[in-house]
C-alpha cells in the first residue's frame, strides 16, 4: 500500500521533470565517485558547533583542522586540499542535513567529526550508510562505538577511560570522602557523571542536576545543596559554560570544595566565566597530553594561524586531520580507499599515538588520562592519572 | 522527593527563594503595568531586563571596575551601586521606549487586533536578545564584585542571611513600595489608573493617553532595569540569553498574583522564588521549572484571576 | 510612498479579485502545476534550474523535509490560532509528544523494549496525542486569551523539562535506531532509507494534501461555523446556543493530532530524538509562521511555515562583507516580524473575513490617538 503510494508519488515527480523539459541536460558531478586518480582538489570536512552556545569548544578544534590543512597545503602547494567547516551548532536537528550536504559532496574525503555525542547520534547513520569516513576528534560517548557505524573513528578516549579516572583522581589524590556529583543532563555531562559515581560509591554524599545550553545562570538551589553537604569535592559532568557559573556562584557562598571536571570544562572560556580567582586549583581531567616536546611547534603554529591558544581537542582534531591528510597524499581518493586507509592507520600525532581498534576505538594502550589544574588563571597539566 | 535536603536547610531555602523571588516582581511589575494599561503581554520585557543588566556592567567596567576587580569601602560600594542602578535603570527605560514607538504605537495607530501585537512583541524581543547575543559573542560577561558574596550580615534561626540577599530584598520593597504610592497617591498615577480603566473615556477626560502608556513603559523599564542591577551583583555572570526564561518566569509570578495588579506582582515574584527553590531541594533542580507550571496551572484552575485578582484600575481610586 | 504601497496593494487586491473570479477548471490547473512543482522540487535535476532558491549551506532535499514539517505544524496551530482564535503558545509540545511516544515505542534504547515498527507506533502516537490535547484543554479552556497563553507556554517547557530530566524519556542521550516507515522497492532497497530524503519529504507533502483537505472540510462545517463564532465573540456564541467549550476542545484535538503526526514523521525520519529537539522557541516560529502568513487561512498558513522555515535555513552558508548570514538570522527573523506586523497585520494572505475586519477597525474612530 505504501510502497504503492511511494511509486504513485514519485510518479507524480517523474512527470515533473518531463515537464520541465530541459531537467536531464545538466548532469553535475552527481553520483561518480570523486574525480581523477590524484588527491589534489580533495575535501576534508570540520563537523561540528562554530556558533551557539558551546561554539568555544567547536572553535577550538576547527583551529586545529585548519592548521592541518594550511600546513599540508604549504608542504604541497601543487595539490591543494580545501577545508569545509559544517556549523552544527551541536544541534543533532541540523545534523542530517549537513551530513547529507558533505555526503553530496563527492569531493570530501573524509570528516574531522562530528564534535559531540548528541550530533553524531543523528548524523553517523548517514556517513555509515555513504561509507564516508569520519573521525571524531571529541564525542567521548561510550555507546556510539556500539551501533554497528562502519565509517565511525574515535581519536580520544570514550568516558568509560576518562570518568573512572577521574573517580581515581578524587579517591586517590584529593582523598575527598565527601563528595558531590553534579551533571548537566546532556549525553556527555551525565554519562561521565555515572561513570565517576560508580567509581567513588558510598563516597558520594549527594548528587543534583541542572540545566545545561545556557537555560540556567541561576544555581543557587544546587549550591546551598552542596553547602549543606559538607562534600570536600564536587563533580562536574558537563560544559564549560555552566561549570563557570557555578563555580563562581559556589564561592561566593564561601564553599571551598575542590571542582573536578571533565574535559568538557577543559576551556580558557571556563576562567573567563568563573573568574580567575574562583577557578584557581579546579581539577579539569582529559583524555589527552599536555604541551610537552612531543608537540614540537604545534601551539606556536596554532597560534600564528589562528591568533589564539590552542584550546581543548585543538591537538586531537589536528591529529585527525592529519590522518586523513596523510590518506589523501597516499593516493587514496575513493571513500572506500580512504575508509581502508584509516582502518589500518598507526602513526604519532601531537597528542598520542594512534591505532583503532575493530569498532573505531582509539587502542586502549595509547589512551592517557591526565589531570590539568587551574592555576594563576591558566590550565595547566598537573599529572597523568594512574590507571586503578 | 528529598525531605532531608530541605529540611536540613530550610532557612537557607526560603531567604534564596526569597531573593530571586524579589527579581521575579520587580521584572513583574513591567508585566502587570503594560497588561493594565494596555491588555498585552509584553514580550520584549525580558530584553528590557537584559539591557539594564548588560549597561550595568558594562558602566562598571567604564568606571575601570572588570570581572575581577573587588569593590571595597562603604562609601565607594554604595556610589558603585547606586551608578549601577542608575545605568541600568537608564538603559532599560530607553529600550522601553524604543520598544514601545517602534514596535507598539504605530499598530495602535491602526487599531490592529491584540495578536499583531503579540508578534512585533516576540519579533522584538528576538531580535534585541539576539543582537545582545552576537555583540557579547554568546560568551557569558563577568560582572565585577560590587558587595562581598560571602559578607554574612546576621544569623536567623541558625541561617546566615548575607548582604546581597538583604540588599536585594530591601531594595526590591523600596521600588514596589515607591510604585504603589506613585501609581495610587500621584497625579500620573491617577492619569494611568485612568487609562487602564478605559483607555478612549480618559482620552476624552482630557489625558494623553500617549504619554501615559509611555510612562507606563518607562516605570516598567526602570523597575526590570533595577533588578537587571541586581541581577548581575546575586549572580555575577550574565548571559544574553538568560532573559527569555527569566522573563517567562517574572510573567508567571505576574498571573499567579493577578495580572494587572502590582501587589499581586510582588505576591506573585516572591511565591515564584519560594515554590522553585524547595523544589529545587525537594525534587533537583531541574525539576524546578516544572513544579513552579504546575503551581500556576494548578492556581488558575481554582482562581481563575490569580492571587489577588486583576485590578490595575480599580485600585482605590 | 504612499502611493507606491498604495499600487502594491491595489495590485495584489487585483490578483485577489483575479483568483476568486478565474473559471473553476483555471483554478485547479493552477493548484496541479503548484503541487507537481512541490512534489519536483526536491529532485536535484529540477532544483538546479531554480538558481538562488536551493539553500546552499545544507542539503536542500534535507531542507525541504524541514521545511514540511513546519508547515504541517502551521496548518494544524492554524486550527487553534487561526479558527478557533485560542492562543497557544506551547503547540510544540505535541509536537514533542508524537515524537516521543514513537520512539518510546520503537527505539532499542526505550525502557519497554517493545521494539514495535514505525506504522504500529503511529496510531497510538496520533491517539496519545489527541489525549494529551483534551487532557491539556479540559482544564485550561476555561481560561481566557492571554491566561492561555501563559498556560500553554508552560505546558511546552514542561514537557521539555520532563524530557530533558526523567530517566525514562532519556533526556539530551535521546533514543536511537528509530526505525522508518516500511516500503522497499521492487530490488529490496528500502523506499525510507538513511541517505535520501526525498521519499520523506514526498510523504509529508502527501499528508499534508490530505490534511489541508481535511481540514478545509472540517472548517466549512458546523465545526467550523462555530469556531469561527467563538473566535468573534465567545460570549455571543455561547447565547446562540454554541457549546463553546465542546468545540474549543475540538479545536485543541485536531491541532494536537498534527502535530502529533508531524512529531512521529520527524523521529521516523530522523532515527534520533533527544530533548535537544525540544526548544521553546519553536512553538513561537510555529506561532509566529501562522500570524505571517495570514491567521484563520489554510494557504496563508502554509505559505508563513514554509517561508519561515525557509528563511532560516536559507541564511546558511551566505558570506557577507566576511561574516557568515546564519549567525544573524534570528535577528533577521525578529526584525521581520516586526516590520511585517506593522505594514500587513492581517498577514501575508489573509483570511478574507478577518481582512474586511482590519479595514473597519481601521476605519474607527481612535480617540486621542
Amino acid at each position: 500500500m505504501r510502497q504503492k503510494l511511494a511509486r504513485l508519488v514519485g510518479g507524480v515527480a517523474i512527470a515533473a521533470l518531463a515537464l520541465g523539459g530541459t531537467a536531464a541536460c545538466k548532469s553535475d558531478s552527481g553520483t561518480d565517485e570523486a574525480s581523477g586518480g590524484d588527491g589534489c582538489g580533495s575535501k576534508i570536512a570540520f563537523f561540528g558547533a562554530l556558533t551557539g552556545p558551546n561554539a568555544a569548544l567547536g572553535i577550538n578544534m576547527n583551529g586545529g583542522v585548519k592548521l592541518a590543512v594550511d600546513k599540508y597545503n604549504k608542504e604541497n602547494a601543487d595539490c591543494q586540499v580545501t577545508l569545509v567547516p559544517l556549523d552544527s551548532q551541536g544541534n543533532p536537528e541540523q545534523a542530517p542535513g549537513l551530513a547529507q550536504q558533505a555526503i553530496d559532496d563527492t569531493k570530501i574525503l573524509g570528516i574531522v567529526g562530528p564534535a559531540f555525542s548528541g550530533e553524531s547520534e543523528a548524523a553517523n547513520p548517514l556517513f555509515s550508510e555513504a561509507e564516508l569516513v569520519h573521525i571524531t576528534p571529541s564525542a567521548t560517548r561510550p555507546s556510539l562505538a556500539d551501533q554497528g557505524w562502519k565509517t565511525f573513528f574515535r581519536a580520544v578516549g570514550s568516558d568509560f577511560s576518562q570518568g573512572p579516572a577521574a573517580g581515581r583522581y578524587i579517591k586517590d589524590v584529593l582523598k575527598a570522602e565527601k563528595v558531590f556529583v553534579i551533571d548537566d543532563q546532556s549525553a556527555y555531562g551525565a554519562g561521565l557523571a555515572d561513570e565517576v559515581k560508580k567509581v567513588l560509591g558510598a563516597a558520594v554524599v549527594s548528587s543534583d542536576k541542572v540545566q545545561g545550553d545556557g537555560k540556567q545562570n541561576d544555581f543557587s538551589a544546587t549550591v546551598t545543596k552542596v553547602k549543606s553537604s559538607g562534600a570536600t569535592a564536587i563533580f562536574y559532568g558537563g560544559y564549560y559554560q555552566e561549570a563557570g557559573l557555578i563555580r563562581k556562584q559556589l564561592t561566593a557562598a564561601g564553599v571551598t570544595a575542590t571542582l573536578v571536571a571533565g574535559d568538557g570544562v577543559n576551556d580558557a572560556a571556563y576562567i573567563e566565566g568563573a573568574g580567575a580567582a574562583a577557578a584557581e586549583g579546579t581539577i579539569l581531567t582529559c583524555p589527552c597530553q599536555p604541551a610537552t616536546e612531543a608537540r614540537g611547534s604545534f601551539v606556536d603554529d596554532f597560534k600564528a594561524l589562528n591568533g589564539s591558544e590552542p584550546g581543548t581537542y585543538s591537538d586531537t582534531a589536528f591529529d585527525a586531520a592529519n590522518i586523513l591528510l596523510a590518506g589523501i597524499k597516499a593516493g587514496n581518493t575513493t571513500r572506500t580507499k580512504m575508509l581502508e586507509f584509516v582502518k589500518g592507520y598507526s602513526g604519532e600525532g601531537v597528542a598520542a599515538s594512534y591505532k583503532f581498534t575493530e569498532t573505531g576505538e582509539l587502542d586502549p594502550a595509547q589512551v592517557k588520562v591526565w589531570a590539568y589544574k587551574v592555576e594563576g588563571g591558566k590550565v595547566v597539566p598537573d599529572q597523568e592519572v594512574p590507571r586503578s | 522527593m528529598n525531605f532531608n535536603a530541605l529540611f536540613s536547610d530550610f532557612g537557607g531555602y526560603t531567604i534564596t527563594g526569597l531573593t530571586v523571588g524579589a527579581i521575579y516582581a520587580l521584572v513583574a511589575l513591567g508585566y502587570t503595568l503594560v497588561y493594565g494599561v494596555l491588555r498585552l503581554i509584553n514580550f520584549a520585557h525580558s530584553e528590557v531586563f537584559i539591557a539594564g543588566a548588560f549597561a550595568a556592567i558594562w558602566g562598571w567596567a567604564a568606571l575601570g571596575l572588570d570581572r575581577d576587580s573587588v569593590a571595597s569601602g562603604f562609601g565607594s560600594i554604595m556610589l558603585y551601586l547606586l551608578v549601577g542602578a542608575l545605568i541600568a535603570a537608564v538603559a532599560s527605560a530607553g529600550t522601553a521606549t524604543v520598544v514601545e514607538r517602534v514596535a507598539y504605537r504605530p499598530l495602535r495607530k491602526r487599531n490592529a487586533p491584540p495578536l499583531a501585537f503579540l508578534i512585533t512583541a516576540i519579533g522584538a524581543s528576538i531580535a534585541i536578545a539576539e543582537a545582545f547575543g552576537i555583540y557579547t559573542r554568546r560568551l557569558p560577561v563577568g560582572a565585577p564584585t560590587i558587595v562581598k558574596p560571602d559578607l554574612v550580615l546576621f544569623e536567623v534561626a541558625g541561617t546566615e542571611v548575607t548582604m546581597v540577599q538583604v540588599l536585594v530584598i530591601v531594595s526590591a520593597l523600596a521600588m514596589m513600595v515607591a510604585l504603589d504610592l506613585f501609581i495610587n497617591r500621584s497625579r500620573i498615577g491617577r492619569g494611568i489608573r485612568a487609562v487602564a480603566q478605559d483607555q478612549n473615556t480618559a482620552a476624552l477626560m482630557g489625558i494623553n493617553k500617549d504619554r501615559i502608556i509611555l510612562v507606563v513603559f518607562i516605570i516598567g523599564g526602570v523597575m526590570a532595569g533595577v533588578a537587571g542591577m541586581l541581577y548581575d551583583i546575586r549572580i555575577g555572570t550574565l548571559t544574553y540569553s538568560v532573559g527569555f526564561l527569566l522573563g517567562l518566569k517574572a510573567f508567571t509570578a505576574a498571573v499567579l498574583g493577578g495580572i494587572g495588579n502590582l501587589r499581586g506582582a510582588l505576591v506573585g515574584g516572591l511565591l515564584l522564588g519560594l515554590v522553585e527553590n524547595y523544589a529545587s531541594a525537594l525534587f533537583g533542580a531541574n525539576w524546578k521549572d516544572l513544579v513552579a507550571f504546575v503551581v500556576l496551572v494548578v492556581l488558575l484552575m481554582f482562581r481563575p484571576t490569580g492571587l489577588l485578582g486583576e485590578s490595575l484600575g480599580r485600585a482605590r481610586a | 510612498m504612499t502611493s507606491v504601497r498604495e499600487w502594491i496593494y491595489s495590485g495584489r487586491h487585483a490578483v485577489g479579485e483575479r483568483w476568486h473570479n478565474a473559471p473553476r477548471w483555471m483554478r485547479w490547473a493552477v493548484i496541479a502545476a503548484v503541487i507537481v512543482f512541490f512534489y519536483a522540487l526536491p529532485n536535484r535535476e529540477f532544483y538546479q534550474w531554480l538558481g538562488p532558491i536551493p539553500t546552499t549551506g545544507s542539503n536542500f532535499g534535507q531542507v525541504l523535509f524541514t521545511i514540511s514539517i513546519y508547515v504541517l505544524l502551521a496548518v494544524g496551530l492554524n486550527i487553534v490560532v487561526g479558527f478557533a482564535g485560542l492562543l497557544d503558545l506551547g503547540y510544540f509540545g505535541f509536537f514533542a509528544v508524537g515524537a516521543y511516544t514513537v520512539a518510546v515505542l520503537t527505539s532499542p534504547s526505550s525502557d519497554l523494549k517493545t521494539l514495535w515498527p514505525w506504522l504500529l507506533a503511529l496510531p497510538v502516537a496520533l491517539v496519545l496525542t489527541m489525549i494529551s490535547g483534551v487532557m491539556l484543554g479540559t482544564p485550561t479552556l476555561r481560561l481566557r486569551g492571554d491566561y492561555l497563553a501563559i498556560v500553554t507556554l508552560g505546558f511546552a517547557e514542561m514537557i521539555r523539562v520532563a524530557a530533558t530530566s526523567s530517566e525514562f524519556l532519556k533526556g539530551q542521550r535521546g533514543f536511537n535506531q528509530i526505525p522508518h516507515p516500511p516500503g522497499s522497492y521492487s530490488d529490496g532497497k528500502p523506499i525510507f532509507g538513511v541517505l535520501d530524503p526525498r521519499p520523506y519529504y514526498w510523504l509529508v507533502l502527501t499528508l499534508i494534501i490530505l490534511v489541508v483537505i481535511g481540514v478545509r472540510n472540517l472548517n466549512r462545517s458546523r465545526v467550523g461555523r462555530a469556531w469561527i463564532s467563538i473566535r468573534e465573540d465567545e460570549d455571543a456564541a455561547q447565547l446562540m446556543g454554541v457549546p463553546t467549550f465542546k468545540f474549543k476542545l475540538w479545536a485543541f484535538a485536531s491541532g494536537a493530532f498534527i502535530g502529533g503526526l508531524a512529531g512521529a514523521l520527524f523521529a521516523g525520519k530522523q532515527n534520533f530524538v533527544s530533548s535537544q529537539n525540544l526548544e521553546l522557541l519553536n512553538s513561537i516560529i510555529i506561532l509566529a509562521a501562522v500570524i505571517l502568513g495570514g491567521s484563520g487561512n489554510i494557504v496563508g498558513a502554509i505559505v508563513g511555515g514554509g517561508l519561515v522555515a525557509y528563511m532560516i535555513e536559507r541564511f546558511r552558508g551566505i558570506e557577507f562583507f566576511g561574516v557568515e548570514l546564519y549567525e544573524y538570522r534570528f535577528m533577521f527573523f525578529g526584525l521581520v516580524l516586526v516590520v511585517m506586523m506593522i505594514f500587513r497585520p492581517q498577514g501575508l494572505i489573509p483570511n478574507r473575513r478577518r481582512a474586511a475586519e482590519f479595514k473597519d477597525r481601521r476605519k474607527e474612530v481612535i480617540v486621542g490617538g
